[in-house]
């Protein structure tokens, strides 16, 4: 199983590749299409992550002791954004999610590229996806 | 003789570029762009007249006030109200709105009822909501059509002698609609209610006349109208002023205080506490004047030509529609596109210079009303241009294409 870090330096490695703001973006969007839609049911208010502009839910189930994502957006770009998140934190031990630092998302141009409120959302799904993480850590002590 | 390309020289934000690209500000409906003459009022304050106003002996503090007070003149003049102590200075739109929603808490009953409109902005609800959970009263509202317009039949039949207020706004910032605020007004006085307008969208683009109107309180901000943010007015008639309690208390708002009372001062005075934003009233008095150097008739044709031209070419793309087709608007345009969220469209657009505004506008029951999450907002100022409009459509038809 790969690392968080590694997870993190290879999409690096992926966006360093994007010549300009268009193939990020188009790469983005195509990522937000591929998103595996979350169970209708997970569709909550409680779900919700608060911040956005757009609507974002996700849902986090514990699976062998690893913490499995699934997410939804009504914006395609931002739903793009959350497949990242997803493929770094996904399917990791809550205690190495809750150690995980962040700094890909600044080194892939994500945050100085976001208007101020999506940046926001981006600090809200961040946070939500850590706070499963420690919610689920505390669980299994 | 209107000259755009003249006019754009003035604004020097204009010139700047954003991500790469001349910026295209169609933003103008949350705030308009500020003109060299204004900062350099500004500037000028600060560098030559700085002084706390009022009350002064000494000769910095008098030139200050001087200025400030003619600025409430200038201010008072471009709306037609009777006296000058009519206007007072406030923080904004949202300040007067509060202050009157606060002094009318202290004169309504439990059985009393506010009408509102289903077009108003959460500024315009939220006060309302509070006055009347304060005092028992009962908001009504009036509904609008799929145009965007309001229902005035409807509005007829929410008229009651119980009615003690009505608040509308003169133009929906969300839909560009023109409401029919002069009947609004008529309709509501006959019934013995009083009226608050919000001014804060028309004040761009049409030069509203406080007397002719026969209002009773009307409100609206600088920074909608080439001036500074952070101060407005609002419009009262003197005995409806005199009616009402003071907002705040503090420096300025008092003739005469010991510990056992305090009698209040005269008008303006008694709305004005505190230190007042004596900078930013200065430059709304230069943002007026700028523009009715230009001509309010000019703007008003010049933007009606920038929205038929806009409307007309968005028309054109595919799968795109328009909300808020009121046969009476202002230069706004609020659109999606089929099958694509407003936020995804404004970030793709704000990558290609051209800012506009995604989301709900602070009109969630607009949203509500069209069972959409919001829109993306087009807004014209008259200094844009048919060439940014170009610009507009082509980065509009660009996103489409990357989002479908």
């Amino acid at each position: 199983m790969m690392q968080i870090e590694d997870i993190q330096n290879e999409i690096i490695d992926e966006f360093s590749m994007f010549e300009d703001w268009e193939e990020r973006y188009q790469y983005m969007i195509d990522l937000g299409k591929d998103l595996p839609l979350i169970d209708a049911q997970y569709k909550t208010e409680n779900n919700l992550i608060k911040g956005c502009q757009s609507k974002v839910w996700v849902h986090a189930d514990l699976v062998d002791n690893k913490i499995i994502f699934t997410a939804d957006s009504d914006a395609i770009i931002t739903k793009g954004i959350i497949a990242i998140l997803i493929r770094a934190f996904s399917n990791q031990e809550p205690q190495d999610i809750i150690a995980a630092n962040t700094e890909f998302i600044d080194k892939i141009g994500l945050k100085d590229h976001l208007s101020p409120t999506r940046a926001n959302g981006l600090v809200s799904m961040v946070k939500q996806l850590k706070m499963y993480a420690i919610a689920y850590q505390t669980q299994l002590k | 003789m209107f000259n755009v390309e003249k006019i754009r020289q003035d604004f020097p934000i204009l010139q700047r570029q954003v991500n790469g690209k001349p910026l295209v500000y169609l933003d103008n409906a949350a705030t308009s762009q500020t003109p060299q003459q204004v900062i350099d009022v500004i500037v000028d304050y600060y560098s030559n007249f700085n002084a706390n106003i009022h009350r002064g002996v000494h000769t910095l503090s008098q030139e200050a006030t001087d200025k400030y007070e003619a600025a409430r003149q200038t201010i008072q003049k471009h709306f037609n109200a009777k006296h000058a102590h009519e206007i007072i200075m406030t923080a904004g739109t949202t300040h007067g709105i509060n202050l009157v929603a606060n002094g009318f808490s202290s004169l309504l009953k439990k059985e009393d009822e506010i009408i509102v409109s289903a077009l108003e902005h959460h500024s315009n609800i939220v006060p309302w909501q509070m006055l009347c959970e304060k005092t028992g009263a009962t908001l009504k509202v009036i509904p609008m059509n799929t145009a965007g317009e309001l229902i005035m039949n409807d509005y007829d039949r929410l008229l009651t002698k119980n009615t003690k207020l009505v608040f509308v706004n003169h133009i929906s910032n969300a839909l560009g609609t023109i409401n029919p605020i002069e009947a609004i007004i008529k309709k509501a006085h006959q019934v013995g209610a009083a009226v608050l307008i919000d001014g804060a969208q028309a004040c761009p683009h049409i030069k509203a006349d406080m007397q002719a109107l026969n209002v009773d309180f009307y409100v609206a901000s600088a920074h909608k109208m080439c001036g500074p943010t952070g101060i407005g007015f609002l419009y009262g008639k003197e005995a409806w002023l005199h009616k009402l309690p003071p907002y705040q208390g503090g420096g300025e708002m008092i003739a005469d205080v010991t510990f056992e009372k305090t009698t209040y001062a005269d008008l303006p005075h008694k709305f004005e506490a505190g230190t007042p934003n004596i900078c930013g009233g200065i430059a709304f008095g230069a943002a007026v004047d700028y523009m009715n150097n230009i001509g309010f008739a000019a703007i008003e044709k010049y933007e009606h030509e920038l929205l038929e031209y806009a409307t007309a070419e968005l028309q054109k793309i595919q799968s795109l529609k328009i909300y808020g087709t009121a046969k009476n608007k202002t230069s706004v345009i609020s659109f999606n596109l089929e099958g694509i969220h407003p936020y995804d469209i404004g970030t793709l657009l704000d990558k290609m210079g051209i800012a506009v505004r995604t989301g709900h506008h602070c009109a969630q029951p607009i949203m509500n009303f069209y069972d959409i999450p919001g829109t993306v907002r087009a807004s014209f100022a008259f200094y844009n241009t048919k060439a940014e409009v170009d610009a507009l459509i082509t980065a509009v038809k660009k996103a489409q294409m990357m989002l479908s």
